[in-house]
């Protein structure tokens, strides 16, 4: 082979995983990340899949970055071209001095030549055929055997697959057996037949210690369990089902009774969106913690109930794992499209907290953070996560607990306090802080009042008296300055120059950590303000105060985060520029640093 | 109308229930609805019910939607909580609200339009899960609020107070219920009090969905000679097939049945349900077989009422999920939040 060989690169490259959706290459693409986190290498995975069953493009992005990043960085180096249909682009889309593996059981596609790219063939199909039974087995051994091909190639000991294959298949040793034997079959043929290791190549490092590698889903979902949801409606929509999945798992596990069978959890699955939302107001109505996870088009559905919510005082906990709109648009790709129906979802002057998680960590935080602001606030509160976080595993440190946390049920009377009490006036700001004090149905006879989204007085009666209907809703303006004060606060790095900043929110997060380091690396060192909850907090005023142009990065089209900056502080509008991604793909740094470079160059020449 | 609140005096000779309350504790807000509405009836017969049950007040959870019928849980029992929600969406609600705490009575109301049509996908699956609750439909074919356009329980050939002829075929919420597997099926008339405070009661009482559709006549936009929801339609073309007699576990059994014409019927907390059949070949524990008769009696122009379908074996929301019994409301903080210590285990699926 006079190939060109590429540099010697350790620990910091981008294997491209490109399959047929359907043929269970997602596990094979897995297995090979977590083999590369267990060697303590920082990894992190993309999945970039069709909305289909089988049949259609699918990619896998595997990012080794020593130095921790997680964003994209929009390179490839290692791709492995397992579906025909996409061969020509795969190609394309290597760097030049990369590698493509190829299925070679066929003579080479006219496709498939680059000069500058090192093609290595494997009759991987051929393989499985003579090794394996069953169409299906075959089909599924084949991603299992390039697996074991790049452990060779990129120098992956080996007993760690061997682990990961007896853990993952620990009730079906049959099943582990023909696994491992499809990774020493690619795994063999590589040692055989090409240079191994390649230059590009994994050597332990210790840099996963202390951290577990979880989807965004699963971890809100375990801020569920822990924060002591009991019923949880839904209906089953991309990217969000995963997330009540994962609840009833952990349910099953550690809401069962193990004798009985009995469980201390109800999860009800909708017949639509606008169901599932009313059967969460009915049960937190009724003083249970209810939630429901959604996305985009199931959020416009529940509008209606969520200003129910807002004006009658209901607490709620809503996910919206967003995905790309408008309409249907492209359901299995990521966007922050939503953060203005979120901000003021439902007819009327309504307005939510929403929490903006920016990894699995915080999605797990802001899940129990969400039940205690929602109650405490008499509201429905938004966590706005997206596909990205939702459905990728992400490298986090581990998720902790502290057991000396008492959920906060708000302000809520009992039957003790209702006893001593004349009367109880529901809407009635006793605290001057905007909440007044809700009781829960069947306690007490003095506690009953009519909940209803109609015009109501401070005492909970039926109005269309002009005075009593404004003095409700004034002091729903005073519960939101409030609400300002309990929402996480943002984070700040850095203190850059007065002259340009960055402020950014939720997944872009990785993005733009690493577009600032490189940034600084030129010289260029701003400062960086990601906000985590609306209302905005007294901080990110003070922030855009300081100063004078305020780069604003999100992946939507409208610049929403920006629009909602300009609503909701006193920011001069000029001084936001909108950084903004929006091709359904989670943002790499690259987006970042370029609009950063460009509008750092004509602002100096201005 | 009324237009003038009663004053709350309670007359020292008024009778007291099991629970030491009269008649006016459960009495709620004056209606608003239009001087001799139906529904004020249905209002009467629920007050009434749960009087004579000893109901603690309390311990009821009324939900509704929205229109005429939605509002009447504010006419009933102020001391109850309430739920007045969204159209149509009361059965969301009150299968949340049921979730967290099924120990408490649920009485929805609705009225034709928020269940049959804005809510029917709701009403639908609230059978469909045998939600524990007594759901009460008070037709009267009609939008009020909006001034009488048709609703879809509007028969065939009934004119509007302004002329108009509905010629689309009617929604029927019995054979609705009976079709999706509804436990507890019935229909009444909200001029027949006799009838409709037993099955209230036996309603309240059943393990499961209860559905009563009651005739109630819409004294404003559908009362007049060519409506086939009007009182004297009405009165004209109804014809109990069954009469229920509740009866509560204290007490004996006083009436006089003829053997061979009562069915008893045992509710889960030990009260019962006698009923007396009028009409000899009709069987209200064959789902199959009452479909039937009700539709041929349909089709001839008669409503067939009283309690045309139960089971009392049908398995309610949480006896599905397997529910724990304490209500997941009351459940303590250990119960619910596994401590840290299961954190390890949890997270070594992750590393």
């Amino acid at each position: 082979m006079s190939k060109p060989q590429a540099a010697e690169r350790i620990n910091d490259f981008v294997i491209k995983l490109a399959n047929v959706n359907g043929t269970g290459s997602a596990s094979a693409n897995s297995l090979l990340m977590k083999s590369i986190f267990r060697m303590g290498v920082p990894v992190v995975g993309k999945n970039f899949f069709p909305s289909n069953i089988q049949g259609l493009p699918t990619w896998y992005e595997i990012r080794l970055s020593r130095d921790g990043h997680i964003s994209r960085s929009g390179d490839v180096d290692i791709m492995v071209a397992m579906n025909a249909e996409t061969y020509g682009r795969d190609l394309a889309e290597v760097s030049p001095g990369g590698v493509l593996i190829y299925d070679s059981t066929w003579p080479r596609s006219q496709e498939l030549i680059r000069e500058d790219v090192t093609i290595l063939g494997m009759p991987l199909a051929k393989m499985c055929n003579e090794n394996f039974d069953g169409v299906r087995g075959r089909i599924l051994m084949k991603n299992v055997a390039y697996v074991g091909a790049l452990v060779a190639l990129l120098n992956i000991e080996l007993d760690i697959i061997k682990d990961l294959l007896s853990e993952t298949f620990s009730s079906k040793p049959r099943l582990a057996e023909a696994n491992m034997k499809a990774i020493q079959l690619g795994y063999d043929y590589a040692l055989e037949h090409f240079q191994c290791p390649l230059p590009l190549r994994v050597s332990r490092m210790d840099k996963t210690a202390g951290h577990i590698m979880i989807d965004g889903n699963s971890a809100a979902a375990l801020g569920c369990l822990y924060a002591g949801a009991t019923v949880g409606a839904w209906y089953p929509i991309t990217p969000s089902t995963s997330l009540m999945d994962a609840f009833r798992t952990f349910c099953d596990q550690y809401r069962t009774d193990e004798e009985t069978g009995e469980r201390r959890f109800c999860v009800v699955q909708a017949e639509d969106e606008l169901a599932a939302i009313g059967m969460v107001l009915g049960a937190n109505w009724m003083g249970a913690r209810a939630f429901t996870p959604t996305s985009g088009p199931g959020v416009s559905l529940m509008s209606e109930f969520i200003g129910y919510g807002y004006y009658a005082e209901v607490p709620a906990v809503i996910f919206d794992v967003q995905r790309v709109g408008p309409s249907t648009g492209m359901p299995t790709r990521t966007q922050q499209c939503d953060i203005l129906l979120a901000a003021y979802c439902s007819h009327g002057d309504t307005r939510h907290p929403v929490l903006f998680p920016a990894d699995p960590h915080e999605c797990f935080e802001m899940a129990v953070k969400a039940f205690d602001l929602a109650e405490r606030l008499q509201t429905p509160v938004f966590v706005l996560s997206d596909l990205d976080i939702g459905m990728n595993d992400w490298m986090c440190p581990k998720l902790e607990w502290d057991d000396a946390y008492r959920w906060d049920r708000g302000k809520v009377l009992g039957r003790e306090e209702l006893e001593k009490m004349d009367h109880f006036w529901r809407y009635h700001d006793a605290d001057g802080d905007g909440i007044p004090y809700r009781t829960l149905p069947g306690v007490h006879p003095r506690g009953a009042y009519f909940t209803r989204g109609s015009g109501h007085n401070a005492r909970g009666a039926y109005t269309e008296d002009s005075d009593e209907y404004r003095e409700v809703m004034d002091r729903l303006t005073r519960k939101f300055a409030t609400a300002a004060e309990l929402v996480p606060g943002p984070v700040t790095i850095g203190n850059g120059r007065s002259d340009a900043a960055v402020l950014s929110v939720g997944s872009c997060d990785g993005a733009v950590r690493e577009a600032l380091s490189i940034l600084s690396a030129e010289g260029v060192n701003l400062s960086y303000m990601r906000v985590r909850a609306f209302p905005f907090s007294a901080e990110v005023q003070a922030f855009l105060d300081r100063h004078e142009r305020v780069f604003v990065v999100e992946q939507n089209r409208d610049a929403q985060l920006r629009t909602l900056l300009i609503a909701e502080t006193r920011v001069d509008p000029g001084k936001l520029v909108p950084v903004l991604h929006y091709d359904g793909l989670p943002i790499g740094s690259d987006c970042v640093v370029g609009a950063i470079r460009e509008a750092m160059a004509t602002g100096a020449a201005a | 109308m009324s237009y003038m609140r009663k004053p709350k005096i309670v007359h020292p000779g008024l009778k007291k229930n099991a629970l030491g309350l009269t008649r006016r504790d459960y009495e709620g807000a004056m209606s608003t609805l239009c001087a001799g509405c139906g529904h004020d009836s249905i209002t009467a017969g629920i007050i009434q019910a749960c009087f004579e049950l000893s109901v603690e007040p309390h311990r009821v959870a009324k939900v509704s939607g929205i229109g005429c019928s939605s509002k009447t849980p504010a006419y009933f029992l102020s001391a109850s909580h309430g739920f007045n929600a969204v159209h149509g969406r009361m059965p969301a609600v009150a299968t949340g609200a049921n979730a967290a705490n099924p120990d408490l009575y649920y009485i929805g109301v609705s009225g034709d339009g928020d269940s049959l049509s804005i809510g029917l996908g709701q009403f639908c699956h609230a059978m469909r899960r045998n939600l524990d609750m007594l759901y009460i439909i008070e037709n009267n074919g009609v939008y009020g609020l909006t001034k009488g356009q048709f609703s879809a329980s509007a028969d065939v050939g009934t004119k509007a107070k302004k002329g108009e002829t509905n010629e689309q075929p009617p929604i029927d919420p019995v054979l609705t219920a009976l079709a999706l597997g509804s436990t507890f099926v019935a229909r009444s008339f909200s001029g027949d009090k006799e009838q409709l405070v037993p099955l209230i009661k036996a309603g309240l009482k059943h393990k499961g969905f209860a559905l009563i559709d009651v005739l109630s006549p819409c004294v404003t936009f559908n009362d007049h000679e060519d409506s086939t929801k009007s009182y004297a339609f009405t009165r004209q073309h109804y014809h109990p097939a069954l009469e229920a007699d509740f009866v509560q576990p204290a007490d004996e059994i006083m009436a006089d049945y003829d053997a061979g014409a009562a069915i008893e019927i045992d509710l889960h907390d030990g009260s019962r349900i006698m009923l007396r059949k009028t009409a000899p070949d009709y069987d209200a524990q064959n789902r199959g077989l009452a479909f039937a008769y009700i539709k041929d009696k349909l089709r001839l122009g008669e409503y067939l009422t009283g309690l045309l379908f139960v089971d009392e074996d049908g398995r309610d929301m949480h006896a599905v999920n397997q529910t724990v019994s304490q209500p997941l409301n009351s459940l303590d903080w250990d119960a619910v939040c596994p401590g840290s210590s299961a954190m390890p285990g949890i997270l070594s699926r992750y590393s």
